[in-house]
């Protein structure tokens, strides 16, 4: 699973936990987000994130 | 060609850099800072300790990797003393830099309470990446840390404080937290969710004195008792940064005016972040950064574009209980209805004909914040 960093707020969009608050379940994986869906903290698009390496 | 002279590079001065070039990669940009010009995610300070990052591992990107990604010059460590309005350029450590165009990205500073007592100079505050370097510093044999504000930044803190085993206690004149933010009764529930992870509360009183005490502070507070912290940090606000275009003669109020193209009174001088206010709104968070970036950086490229605002509900990260808030106007009238959950507190206001104008969502209660954010007419239509 991995981890999409906003690139104007940092905020994570882990797949592993997905944002149930906004009805994407746990394991949703990102090409599966609407490309629509805007980052939750600061509203930046869905092409204005980065996947980033998770930490071992 | 002239260049396009950004001041600050916070969230506001560097997303606009890079809004701007992705749609223009000719037009020169310098950008000018006080600080080192490291490129980081401000909001990721309150939760570090949570995420296991440091000072160091918060840092995304160096000045020289921006200046290369964003092909920009990055003029760091540089303090800009003077705008010059009619001759076009600024005044930068005694020398001078042409603009073309001029942006005002300067932030805002912590607002600083009076405090009497002898110690009242060591307290904290937190508003950049070094002033978290001094707190983390501060903070790695303390046991017990006094947070004076408990506000949105001041609560952050506290639960990530708490996650990170130090004692916590927050002080403040309010009954409840996020005063400004929350309707009472959500304020409460959420005071009692971040008391049941261990922060305790000092409400409805401040704090007057600080003053030395063995290897501590004492910190004296208004109703006669006192609190005995190793590390003091005041997070009462920001006031956003004015002086640089008060003294070149720009119009201010709380912040700098400007108007829907984010242009202030000077002809091609533009301010965005928490350093302006658009018709009376100072918003220091980032989703209107967002907004102004896009926005400013489309105007900048050739193709005037206004500022619209849609609702930008504020998430409160206190993972304990966290909060979604979108505050009415202050000049529309309503009424809160409050439904308590279990496990969070739903409160909505309504305007005399019904419509939702502003929202507060507690703990599980978060859940609704897409619905309701839907319902809600856009900030700056």
């Amino acid at each position: 699973m991995k981890k999409w960093q906003c690139s104007v707020c940092g905020f994570i969009y882990d797949e592993a936990a997905g944002l149930p608050e906004e009805g994407i379940a746990p394991g949703t994986r990102w090409e599966d987000i609407p490309d629509d869906w805007e980052c939750p903290d600061c509203g930046a698009a869905k092409a204005d994130f980065e996947m980033i390496e998770v930490p071992a | 060609m002239k260049s396009i002279v950004i001041i600050g590079t916070g969230l506001a001065g560097y997303n606009l850099a890079k809004e701007f070039r992705k749609l223009n990669t000719e037009i020169p940009l310098h950008l000018i800072t006080s600080d080192d010009g490291r490129f980081y995610y401000k909001p990721m300070l309150s939760s570090a300790l949570t995420n296991g990052k440091t000072p160091g591992t918060l840092v995304t990107a160096s000045a020289e990797q921006m200046s290369e990604q964003l092909n920009a010059t990055i003029q760091s460590d540089s303090i800009v003393t003077a705008i010059n309005i009619d001759a076009q350029h600024v005044i930068v450590d005694g020398d001078i830099v042409s603009y073309g165009k001029l942006i005002l990205a300067l932030g805002a500073a912590p607002i600083h309470l009076p405090m009497y007592g002898d110690a009242a100079s060591e307290i904290l505050f937190v508003n950049n990446l070094n002033d978290y370097s001094r707190f983390r510093r501060a903070i790695v044999k303390a046991m017990h840390v006094a947070i004076i504000g408990p506000g949105l930044i001041g609560c952050e803190f506290a639960n990530d404080l708490i996650n990170a085993g130090k004692h916590v206690t927050v002080i403040g004149p309010d009954a409840a937290p996020l005063g400004r933010l929350l309707p009472s009764e959500a304020g409460a529930v959420l005071r009692d969710a971040l008391a049941g992870i261990g922060i305790e509360w000092r409400l409805g009183v401040v704090a007057d004195e600080m003053i030395f005490n063995n290897n501590c502070y004492r910190l004296r507070l208004s109703d006669g008792t006192y609190i005995d912290a190793d590390v003091v940090l005041s997070a009462v606000g920001l006031r956003p940064n004015i002086q640089l275009a008060k003294q070149a003669g720009l119009k201010i109020n709380r912040g700098i005016v400007v108007d829907r193209m984010l242009e202030t009174s000077a002809t091609g001088v533009y301010a965005l972040g928490d350093c302006m206010e658009v018709e009376g709104l100072v918003l220091p968070f980032v989703m209107p950064i967002m907004h102004c970036a896009r926005a400013l950086a489309k105007t900048l490229a050739g193709n005037p574009t206004k500022l619209h605002y849609p609702a930008m509900p504020v998430v409160v990260k206190t993972p304990a209980h966290p909060v979604i808030v979108s505050p009415p106007p202050v000049n529309v009238a309503g009424h809160w209805q409050i439904t308590r959950l279990n496990g969070g507190v739903r409160a909505e206001f309504r305007d005399g004909n019904n419509q939702l104008q502003g929202f507060a969502l507690t703990g599980s209660a978060t859940a609704d914040q897409q619905m309701l954010t839907k319902e809600l007419p856009p900030l700056l239509p």
